[in-house]
C-alpha cells in the first residue's frame, strides 16, 4: 500500500486510519479469492508504520481514572475496598475504577493489541504489566511519555530500576511491583537444603521438580546457573540452557511445567522443589502457618521481574493516570500497599516507613531486599520481536514436549 | 399470518396454499436456529478457514498476519504436531473404551436389573447425573490432589508393591486417560441406559428357550439392539475427548509429555499468538474427526439409528 503521510489532525486521521483498515479488508478477500500475488502487496504494507498519536487529554473534565492490575496486587479490607485507593480519591477527587482485568501478560495483549495499534482508547488509563510486555508497547509507540511535573514522586523509584534497557529514565514506565523467581523446597520433606540449580537434579528430588512455564524466569535462573550473564546473553546462551531443560525433562528430573498453578504441586507434594515465584512462597507459607517451603536465591543468582506501569497511547485521562502513579510513589503509600500484597516495592523511602508499619515485615527480604540481596539477582534483557517469537516458540516446542 | 396460517388444517379444502403458508411458517419458525447457526458456527468457521492460510508479512510484530494463500500452513502443523494429533485419538479411543467397559455394565445394571424398581432406578440416573452439579474442573482438580504422589491411593499402591516406589501417576498417560474417562462417563452412560431401557426382556427369554448360552444372547440379541446407545455414547465420548484440553493440560493431570491438539492449540493461540497455526491445527482436528466418525458410522451400517 502507498505510503501517504496522514494529517496532522486526530480526528481525520483516525477516520483516515479507519478507512485503510477498511481498504485492507476488502483486499484481503480479494488475496483470498485470488492468490498470493495480492497478498504479497498487502505484505509491504505490515501494520505499525505510522507513528500513533496520543489521545487528547480530557483529564480536567473528565476526573476518573480506570487502572487496570492483576488479581490481589491492591491492598484491601475486608468489605472490598482499597483503602490507600480511596484515600488517594479523597486527596485529589479523581474517582479511580479499579480493574481486576490482567490475568495473564499474554492474553491480555491479544485482548488490547488490536485497538492499540489503531491508537484507540482501551478503557484503562493505566496498565500494570510484567516489564517484558512493557518493553513490546513502548517498542510499538503504544504508551504515552509522561509528564514528570504531574510525578514529583518519580525521583522516589529505586536506583536498581531506574534506566532498565527498554525505557531508560523511566519517561513512560514505572515499576508497580516486583519479584524473584529462585529456588523453592520443601522442608518437611527435603532434609538437605537445596541451595544451587545443580541441587534440583539430585536423586532425591528426581521427578518431584517444577519449574515455571513463564519463560524468562525459568531459562533466567538456568542460563545464570550456566554462568551465562542474562542482561546481555546470546541466543546460544539461551538454546544451551534450553537444552538442559529439555534434557532434564526427557531424564525425568523436571516433572512439570507451569504457571502461577506450581503452588498447587507443592502444596499436594508432587512438587517437592523448584523454580518459582517468591511471592507466592510467601503467601503459601502463610497459609501453612509456619515456612514449610524455603524460598532460596540460587548461588548462581536469581531472576528479578517488575511489573509496572504505563499508560496507553490512546488513553485520554493521562494526567490522571500520572496523579494516581504519583500517588502510589509516596513511600507511606507504598509501605502500606507493600505489607498487603508481600511483593518487592520499588519506592525509596517505603522500608522506612514500613517499620513503623511492621519491624518484621521491613526486614523480609522478599519485599524489602537489601543491596546483598538484590546483588544476587538480575534481569532478563529485553528481546527483539524477532527473538521473542523465535525463543517463545522454542520454549513452547518444550513444553508440549 | 400465523393465525390464517393455524386455522387451515392439513385437511383444509385448498391443499397447496396452505401447504405453501405452512413451508412459511416452517421457515420462520427456523429462521432463530439459522440465524444462530450462521451467526456462531458459518462465521467463525469460514474465519477460521482465512486464519488458517494467513501468513506473517517479513518483520511482523508478534501476532499480526496478513491475509494470502499459505498453504504450509498445514504441513508445518502436521510436521510439528503430528506426534500429538496421534496421541490425542489414541488417549481418545482408550478413554472412550474404558468409558463404555464401565458405562455399559452401569447402563445394563440401571434399565434392566432395575426396570421393576422405578424409583431406584431414577435414584441411580440421578447418580450418573451427580457428578454434573460440580464443576468438572473442581472434579478433575480433585483428582489431581486424590492423585498425588504423598496421597493415600499412591501410598497404598506403593506399600502393597502394585507401584514401584519411584513411580508416580499425575502427569503421566494414565491419569490422563483415566481423567478423560472419569469425565465422560455420564455422556456413555445415559445413551447406553435410554437404548437397554428399550430392550425387550421376552427377547432374551426366548433366546434362553433356544439353547442360547448366555453369551450367544449377549452377542445375538442384547449387543445388536443396544448399538445406537454404543453408537451414540462412543461418539460423544470420542469426540469431545480427542479436542479435550484440560486433562491433558500440565495444569490438570497431564505435563509436558502428554500434550494433546487441545493443548496444542491453546497454546498457539494464547501464548505464542501464531493464529494461522492455530486455526490450521483446529481444522485439522475437525476434518480428522468427521473422517473418523463418517468412517465409523458407516461401518457399524447404523445410518437410520441415528
Amino acid at each position: 500500500m502507498n505510503k501517504q503521510n496522514l494529517p496532522e489532525d486526530p480526528i481525520i486521521r483516525e477516520l483516515v486510519q479507519h478507512a485503510r483498515a477498511a481498504q485492507i479488508s476488502r483486499r484481503a478477500l480479494l488475496g483470498g479469492a485470488f492468490g498470493g500475488a495480492i497478498a504479497l502487496s498487502l505484505a509491504a504494507c505490515a501494520p505499525g508504520e505510522q507513528a500513533l498519536v496520543a489521545a487528547e487529554d480530557i483529564s480536567d473534565s473528565d476526573p476518573t481514572v480506570n487502572w487496570a492490575n492483576w488479581p490481589l496486587y491492591l491492598d484491601e479490607d475486608d468489605a472490598g475496598n482499597h483503602p490507600t485507593l480511596d484515600a488517594f480519591t479523597a486527596a485529589t477527587g479523581i474517582t479511580a475504577n479499579y480493574l481486576v482485568d490482567v490475568d495473564d501478560n499474554n492474553s491480555y495483549f491479544a485482548k488490547v493489541k488490536d485497538q492499540l495499534a489503531l491508537g484507540q482508547d482501551i478503557g484503562a488509563d493505566a496498565v500494570c504489566l510484567t516489564e517484558w510486555m512493557v518493553s513490546r508497547w513502548i517498542r510499538r509507540g503504544w504508551t504515552q511519555e509522561f509528564n514528570l511535573d504531574n510525578i514529583p514522586n518519580h525521583a522516589n523509584v529505586v536506583d536498581t530500576l531506574l534506566n532498565p534497557d527498554f525505557d531508560p529514565g523511566r519517561m513512560s514506565s514505572l515499576p508497580w511491583q516486583g519479584g524473584f523467581a529462585g529456588l523453592v523446597y520443601n522442608s518437611d520433606l527435603v532434609t538437605e537444603p537445596v541451595v544451587s540449580v545443580a541441587d534440583l537434579w539430585r536423586e532425591d528430588l528426581k521427578g518431584r521438580i517444577v519449574v515455571l512455564s513463564e519463560m524468562r524466569d525459568t531459562l533466567g535462573v538456568m542460563m545464570s546457573s550456566q554462568g551465562v550473564d542474562i542482561t546481555k546473553f546470546t541466543a546460544d546462551d539461551f538454546y544451551n540452557a534450553l537444552d538442559e531443560v529439555e534434557a532434564r525433562v526427557t531424564d525425568g528430573y523436571i516433572r512439570n511445567i507451569k504457571g502461577n498453578s506450581y503452588s498447587e504441586d507443592l502444596v499436594s507434594e508432587d512438587a517437592l522443589a523448584g523454580i518459582v515465584w517468591s511471592g507466592d512462597i510467601t503467601v503459601l507459607n502463610l497459609e501453612a502457618g509456619y515456612e514449610k517451603w524455603k524460598f532460596v536465591l540460587p548461588d548462581s543468582g536469581g531472576t528479578f521481574w517488575n511489573d509496572t506501569f504505563m499508560v496507553p497511547i490512546g488513553s485520554p485521562r493521562k494526567t490522571n493516570a500520572e496523579k494516581l502513579i504519583n500517588w502510589y510513589y509516596d513511600p507511606a503509600i507504598a509501605a502500606q500497599v507493600a505489607a498487603w500484597v508481600n511483593y518487592v516495592t520499588p519506592v525509596n523511602g517505603a522500608y522506612e516507613e514500613a517499620i513503623k508499619i511492621d519491624p518484621a515485615l521491613a526486614e523480609n527480604q522478599l519485599i524489602f531486599p537489601n543491596a546483598d540481596t538484590l546483588s544476587q539477582v538480575s534481569i532478563f534483557r529485553s528481546l527483539s520481536d524477532a527473538e521473542e517469537n523465535e525463543f517463545q516458540a522454542a520454549f513452547q516446542g518444550v513444553l508440549l514436549g | 399470518m400465523s393465525l390464517t396460517a393455524f386455522s387451515h388444517g392439513p385437511s383444509g379444502v385448498s391443499a397447496e396454499p396452505a401447504a405453501q403458508k405452512k413451508s412459511r411458517i416452517v421457515w420462520f419458525l427456523l429462521l432463530p436456529g439459522l440465524v444462530y447457526l450462521v451467526l456462531f458456527f458459518i462465521t467463525p468457521l469460514i474465519s477460521l478457514v482465512i486464519t488458517a492460510l494467513k501468513e506473517a508479512p517479513p518483520g511482523a510484530f508478534i501476532g499480526e498476519y496478513v491475509t494470502a494463500l499459505r498453504w504450509e500452513n498445514y504441513s508445518e502443523v502436521l510436521s510439528l504436531y503430528g506426534e500429538h494429533s496421534i496421541r490425542s485419538f489414541v488417549y481418545a479411543a482408550a478413554a472412550t473404551l474404558i468409558a463404555l467397559a464401565i458405562g455399559y455394565p452401569l447402563a445394563y445394571f440401571i434399565g434392566v436389573r432395575l426396570r421393576p424398581y422405578p424409583l431406584w432406578q431414577s435414584l441411580a440416573l440421578v447418580l450418573v447425573i451427580a457428578p454434573f452439579f460440580i464443576s468438572f474442573l473442581l472434579r478433575t482438580v480433585a483428582w489431581k490432589q486424590l492423585l498425588a504422589d504423598e496421597g493415600f491411593i499412591v501410598g497404598t499402591m506403593k506399600a502393597w508393591s502394585i507401584l514401584p516406589p519411584d513411580t508416580h501417576i499425575t502427569g503421566t498417560a494414565v491419569s490422563v486417560i483415566f481423567g478423560l474417562a472419569y469425565n465422560f462417563i455420564p455422556f456413555m452412560t445415559l445413551p447406553l441406559y435410554s437404548s437397554i431401557e428399550r430392550l425387550d426382556l421376552r427377547l432374551l427369554e426366548a433366546s434362553n428357550d433356544l439353547y442360547a448360552g448366555a453369551f450367544t444372547s449377549f452377542r445375538k440379541i442384547t449387543l445388536p439392539l443396544t448399538m445406537p446407545g454404543i453408537i451414540s455414547g462412543t461418539l460423544l465420548t470420542f469426540i469431545p475427548a480427542a479436542g479435550d484440553y484440560v486433562n491433558a493440560s500440565a495444569n490438570f493431570l497431564g505435563s509436558t509429555s502428554t500434550t494433546m491438539i487441545g493443548n496444542v492449540i491453546e497454546s498457539n493461540f494464547l501464548v505464542l499468538q501464531n493464529y494461522p497455526h492455530a486455526a490450521s491445527m483446529s481444522l485439522i482436528l475437525m476434518s480428522a474427526i468427521l473422517v473418523l466418525v463418517s468412517a465409523y458410522v458407516f461401518k457399524s451400517g447404523t445410518d437410520d439409528l441415528l
